[in-house]
């Protein structure tokens, strides 16, 4: 529904709902978590922007970066970080076969297939990450 | 409202995009990138490595599209999130404006950055 069409409408009657509202069932609360996991891809794009960042500034620069990196503090803040992101790819993947209603012809294409190819997409991704940046 | 309906399909291609590459980028970038290096895993891409890759033309494409992409992508979410989360309808407009407007920004601050400055 188009919301501004109930700006100040004075007749209408709402049922006070709280703030909280989405911990009530577990379903909900995964959802709100599964939205919230977008403020990790925020902070994994601006860590490598700040990354790049780094690069320009010369070597002394990207020591410290990487000295950062090593604090425990900031370290362990990052496997929570890739925790969140691993929930964010899965549930993303998982949700592909219903955005995603291919045909082939008359016959529509089985979800296990559009979920296969997928994951294997994130495989691809992943190793072609590992034969870029190991050892360079 | 005719205007800004026509724009959710553009809106929704970003976030769908940003997911996309974020989905199946980032989990590899932040152990290889971030937490390996942090841990002491192992030594991580050298600087003069990593310079030189990210200097490469690719590189420089991939990274502006997955930094931009994702962050529209949070744009998207977050506004739903705070609109039905915390039942913001009246700041609808405003949230829009606030959330798509810092993409927009960091986007231009990454161009500047992969393409004049590195």
């Amino acid at each position: 529904m188009n919301q501004d069409y109930k700006l100040f409408h004075p007749k209408w009657h709402r049922t006070r709902i709280p703030i909280f509202w989405w911990l009530r069932k577990r379903a909900y609360t995964k959802f709100i978590t599964r939205e919230l996991t977008s403020v990790f891809v925020a902070y994994g794009a601006l860590l490598l922007l700040w990354q790049v960042w780094m690069v320009t500034r010369g070597p002394e620069a990207y020591a410290r970066f990487i000295a950062w990196l090593k604090h425990p503090l900031v370290s362990g803040a990052h496997v929570i970080v890739l925790v969140v992101l691993l929930f964010h790819t899965v549930t993303w993947l998982n949700l592909a076969p219903k955005a995603l209603v291919l045909h082939l012809g008359r016959r529509r294409i089985p979800n296990v297939v559009i979920l296969v190819a997928h994951y294997g997409a994130l495989l691809g991704a992943t190793a072609l990450f590992f034969w870029i940046l190991v050892g360079r | 409202m005719g205007v800004q309906r026509s724009r959710e399909p553009f809106l929704w291609a970003l976030f769908s995009g940003g997911g996309m590459v974020s989905a199946l980028c980032l989990p590899a970038l932040a152990l290889l990138l971030w937490i390996a290096p942090g841990m002491g895993w192992m030594e991580g891409p050298s600087y003069g490595g990593l310079s030189e890759l990210a200097r490469h033309p690719l590189t420089r494409l991939f990274v502006f599209g997955l930094i931009t992409l994702s962050l529209y992508h949070w744009a998207h979410r977050f506004r739903y999130t705070l609109y039905d989360g915390l039942q913001l309808y009246h700041l609808n407009m405003l949230i829009a404006i606030v959330t798509y407007g810092i993409a927009t920004l960091l986007s231009i601050a990454t161009v500047v950055v992969v393409w004049f400055v590195l």
